[in-house]
């Protein structure tokens, strides 16, 4: 069951949620709606799934239009941020709704909730109200419910939001490991870019009501399109020089950046990943950069070193991988040398943050 | 209008570190006011009431046909008074705390309208609309129906004065309980009466009992706009309240003590009914927090 | 844009409970206060003055809210002290009383009229200690002022409770660590955040004391210019078939209370502000 989603519009009085909202959802992925709050990914969600009515545009699944129909209708599965269990409902009978108002026999109620109760791992769980579930439970509770009645597609608004942080890693490879098995189209909104790229096929980041990228997670990571983009997706180091002649001007400091023949000068913001950052004890190049050592973190498999720089008048943040940090020995106070590995400019004239 | 009644327990310790004395002087202090303004003259009541013996009690309560008629008369009227003010309140709670709409202000705001009329003028206002001089009085009688001096009058007086009550009780612990239960059922394929039955009522029924539990007492206890409207005519129009009314005036206090004793263990029964539907009314459970154990 | 009148919201009953709540409020609420109002206008000036601003109605006036208002301030001390004790002191009988207390609420106001008059009258079980006493507590001022009280007391309890109830223990004992003697952390610290409680508490037993008719008319006795509030006076225009001067009263004891209760309204969006 494939989402595609056409210039899509929704204000909130003067607030403007989505703005031409154009984007598809190919059968049997799963999708992350990424970004920060107020991006418009659980109004995006809402709307996919009807809770919520698009100003302008059209929802189709599989060619079909439902625009226009209620969300009783659409056949989706969504499942709430904060659960929405049946609180006066054991857990058996949540699960049931779905069918018990479509008047479903017993016996299958009985069998497909059984078959489900395993699928979430909660056997023997069946007679207990959600007010004596931990959250994990509850969540899984209300997955079940909403695969009860074998929807076309699976919306998730931040469902693993409010939970501990162990508990959200074991979600997260359980939801994985179900979408593989059941090839449901799920889409599902978060503000966590690790847990977007974990769990999901494809990330679709927004901001401001407006899609800035779309593609797996390696692509948005790796080629990220805008500065957002790029900033919003793990740390970055962020650089503004200037461009000129196939070189990119860092105050005293050149680096190469072929893509960019043009002779006029053209103000620009160079951003850099920490882990492509080269940390030497001595100058491994002509392009290599003067620093001192301010800080050092050590963070488990990686060594954080803060470095300023005198020539640019900036701090750069390094991760150096832990054998590297063996060989070097760093000390807050050591001289030391950077080199970047890959760089990506951005124009401001094309972006604007 | 807030007046919440639900006994909030507050997160912190209480610190009562007067001293002693002082302590049981306010105790002692507040027995006092309790038992002057509210327990004696509920002793009162049960004891004249009882004072001429239980048969005499029985003679006045049951073998006068007027007050036969008035005990009838209000056991009907009340309840279904508090019918139609039921539904109106499911209503009311529904549009107002799932739905915005322009003029939601205003309309919160009307509901709390008939505290702030006296029931006598609320009397009053009925006689002019469906009086003989009034607008659509005389419309109606032609058409055979009487409003004012017989039982609509009485019921549309009782409507108006208990109007809000149980909506005022269902306003606030549908706004806590918040829509999301409702839209995952509608989610779920529920119509929208599987979903009022199987989710919304169950989770309001304890507040809904406690508003139609306070409705009905208020509806029995109504006097004035009862009194304007239905022109009290003893064996035909007088509730309870007035019966009690008319069987003073004529110096009948045996009678009128009767009724009253009546009246008086009717409320409190709503007081120990109340009491135990309160213990229901926890606020609803925060769908974040984890369970206790 | 159109869509979102089509269909608001996924949840179902949006216009037949508005229609059904806007209908009955219609109906029942505002065409009958129009009728009033409308009533009220078919007077020309003069007529009207003639019937609401009479020296009978303005000692009705007087009357009502001066009894009104004593009430209420009795109600504040009194439901005060109650809310003080039934919060934070524990003893036998405590679950009785806060159940006692709503019964004002509960009791039709003829019982409260009937059994008020009968206490305090020369004979009642009260009024043979009081009246030798100088106090005449049935067919007087103070019958009425007593019974509104009585009326009242509920109001000032069940808003100051919660109040002191939220309050935590911790500000107390901050207080004292800081070297508040009790009387100053009752008055700096508790009795300011007890006081909006108190402000509406009072404004509803007001507001209930102006409008009360079924208790009054048993304790006063209803003597134009002595015991009559202006709901009797009210009633007994309509007895006389002068709808429109009744309607005159009417509609100056509307206005009273209905500023009554925008007053209530505006102090409680005050004190949420001021709230957490």
């Amino acid at each position: 069951m494939s989402i595609n989603i056409r210039g899509v519009h929704k204000r909130f009085g003067d607030f403007h949620a989505l703005n031409n909202i154009n984007l598809e959802v190919p059968t049997g992925k799963l999708v992350a709606l990424l970004g920060p709050s107020g991006s418009g990914k659980t109004t995006l969600l809402r709307i996919i799934s009807g809770l919520e009515t698009a100003d302008e545009g059209s929802i189709l699944f599989q060619d079909e239009d439902v625009t226009g129909r209620s969300v009783r209708d659409r056949e989706v599965g969504f499942v709430f941020q904060h659960y929405a269990l049946f609180r006066h409902m054991t857990v058996f009978e949540n699960i049931a709704f779905g069918m018990r108002v479509r008047k479903a026999p017993n016996s299958e109620v009985q069998s497909r909730v059984k078959e489900l109760l395993q699928l979430v791992r909660l056997e023997g769980l069946g007679q207990r109200y959600p007010a004596e579930l931990s959250g994990g439970q509850r969540q899984r509770v209300a997955l079940a419910r909403a695969l009860a009645v074998r929807p076309r597609m699976l919306l998730l608004d931040e469902p693993f939001g409010a939970l501990d942080a162990k508990v959200r890693q074991e979600l997260r490879s359980w939801l994985r490991k179900l979408h593989e098995e059941m090839h449901v189209t799920t889409v599902f909104v978060t503000h966590d870019q690790e847990e977007a790229f974990e769990v999901a096929d494809q990330v679709v980041v927004l901001r401001g009501g407006q899609i800035e990228q779309v593609g797996t997670p390696t692509e948005v990571f790796d080629h990220p399109a805008t500065p957002f983009v790029m900033d919003f997706l793990g740390n970055v180091n962020v650089f503004q020089g200037r461009l000129e002649n196939g070189e990119m001007h860092l105050g005293p400091f050149r680096m190469d950046y072929p893509e960019y023949t043009h002779s006029h000068a053209q103000q620009a913001t160079a951003y850099v990943r920490p882990h492509e950052l080269e940390l030497t004890r001595e100058p491994a190049s002509s392009r290599s950069l003067a620093a001192r050592v301010i800080q050092l973190n050590p963070a488990g498999s990686v060594l954080k070193a803060r470095v300023r720089s005198e020539d640019l008048g900036i701090e750069l943040t390094v991760d150096v991988v832990r054998e590297q940090a063996d060989l070097l020995r760093l000390r807050v106070g050591d001289d030391v040398f950077v080199s970047p590995r890959n760089v990506r400019v951005f124009l401001p004239s094309d972006f604007a943050i | 209008m807030h007046l919440d009644r639900r006994v909030r327990k507050s997160a912190g310790r209480m610190v009562a570190n007067e001293p002693a004395w002082l302590r049981w002087l306010l105790i002692g202090l507040a027995f006092f006011i309790v038992g002057w303004l509210i327990v004696l003259p509920l002793v009162y009541v049960f004891w004249q009431a009882l004072s001429g013996g239980l048969g005499l009690f029985w003679k006045n309560v049951w073998h006068d046909p007027d007050t036969r008629h008035a005990i009838w008369l209000t056991l009907t009227v009340a309840p279904l008074a508090v019918l139609l003010n039921t539904l109106f309140g499911l209503a009311a709670a529904w549009v107002i705390t799932r739905f915005d709409f322009p003029g939601k202000p205003l309309l919160v705001t009307l509901l709390d309208l008939p505290f702030a009329v006296s029931p006598v003028v609320a009397g009053l206002c009925f006689m002019l609309l469906f009086g003989m001089q009034g607008w659509w009085g005389p419309l109606l009688r032609t058409w055979g129906i009487k409003v004012v001096f017989a039982w609509p009058g009485i019921l549309l007086a009782t409507m108006f004065v208990t109007l809000p009550f149980v909506a005022r009780e269902l306003i606030p612990l549908m706004q806590a309980l918040g829509p999301d239960e409702e839209l995952a059922a509608i989610s779920l394929g529920a119509n929208p009466w599987q979903m009022f039955w199987r989710v919304t009522l169950p989770n309001i029924r304890w507040g809904l009992l406690f508003g139609v539990i306070q409705c009905h007492a208020r509806a029995i206890g109504e006097f004035g706009a009862v009194y304007v409207v239905s022109g009290h005519i003893a064996g035909e129009t007088d509730t309870m309240p007035l019966r009690v009314e008319k069987l003073f005036q004529e110096y009948n206090n045996p009678g009128s003590f009767a009724v009253a004793a009546v009246l008086a263990l009717i409320a409190l029964g709503t007081l120990v009914l109340g009491k135990l539907v309160l213990k229901h009314l926890e606020p609803p459970e925060q769908p974040e927090s984890e369970p206790l154990s | 844009m159109f869509r979102r009148w089509i269909r608001p919201s996924p949840l179902p009953g949006f216009l037949p409970a508005l229609g059904l709540t806007a209908a009955i409020l219609s109906l029942l609420l505002l065409i009958p206060l129009v009728a009033c109002v409308v009533k009220a206008t078919s007077l020309t000036p003069q007529e009207f003055l003639a019937a609401a601003w009479s020296p009978r109605a303005r000692s009705a006036y007087l009357l009502t809210f001066g009894a009104a208002l004593a009430a209420a301030v009795a109600d504040v001390i009194l439901g005060t002290l109650l809310a003080w004790v039934l919060v934070r002191y524990e003893f036998p009988g405590r679950s009785a009383i806060d159940t006692l207390i709503d019964l004002p609420f509960a009791l039709p106001t003829a019982v409260a009229g009937l059994v008020y008059s009968a206490l305090y009258v020369k004979t009642g079980w009260l009024g043979r200690w009081l009246t030798p006493l100088g106090f005449h507590g049935a067919y007087s001022r103070t019958a009425i002022v007593l019974v509104l009280t009585f009326l009242g007391l509920p109001f000032v309890v069940r808003t100051v409770q919660p109040v002191l109830e939220s309050l935590e223990g911790d500000i107390e004992e901050a207080a004292a660590s800081l070297g508040a003697s009790r009387s100053q952390t009752f008055g700096r610290i508790l009795l300011p955040s007890m006081w909006p409680g108190i402000v509406t508490g009072f404004a509803l037993a007001f507001a209930r004391g102006l409008g009360e008719y079924g208790s009054v008319v048993f304790v006063s006795g209803n003597m134009p210019f002595k015991t009559e509030i202006a709901a009797v006076l009210v009633v007994a225009r309509l007895e006389e078939f002068k709808y429109a001067e009744a309607t005159a009263v009417a509609v100056v004891l509307l206005a009273s209370s209905l500023s009554t209760l925008w007053l209530i309204n505006w102090l409680e969006a005050r004190s949420r502000r001021h709230a957490s």
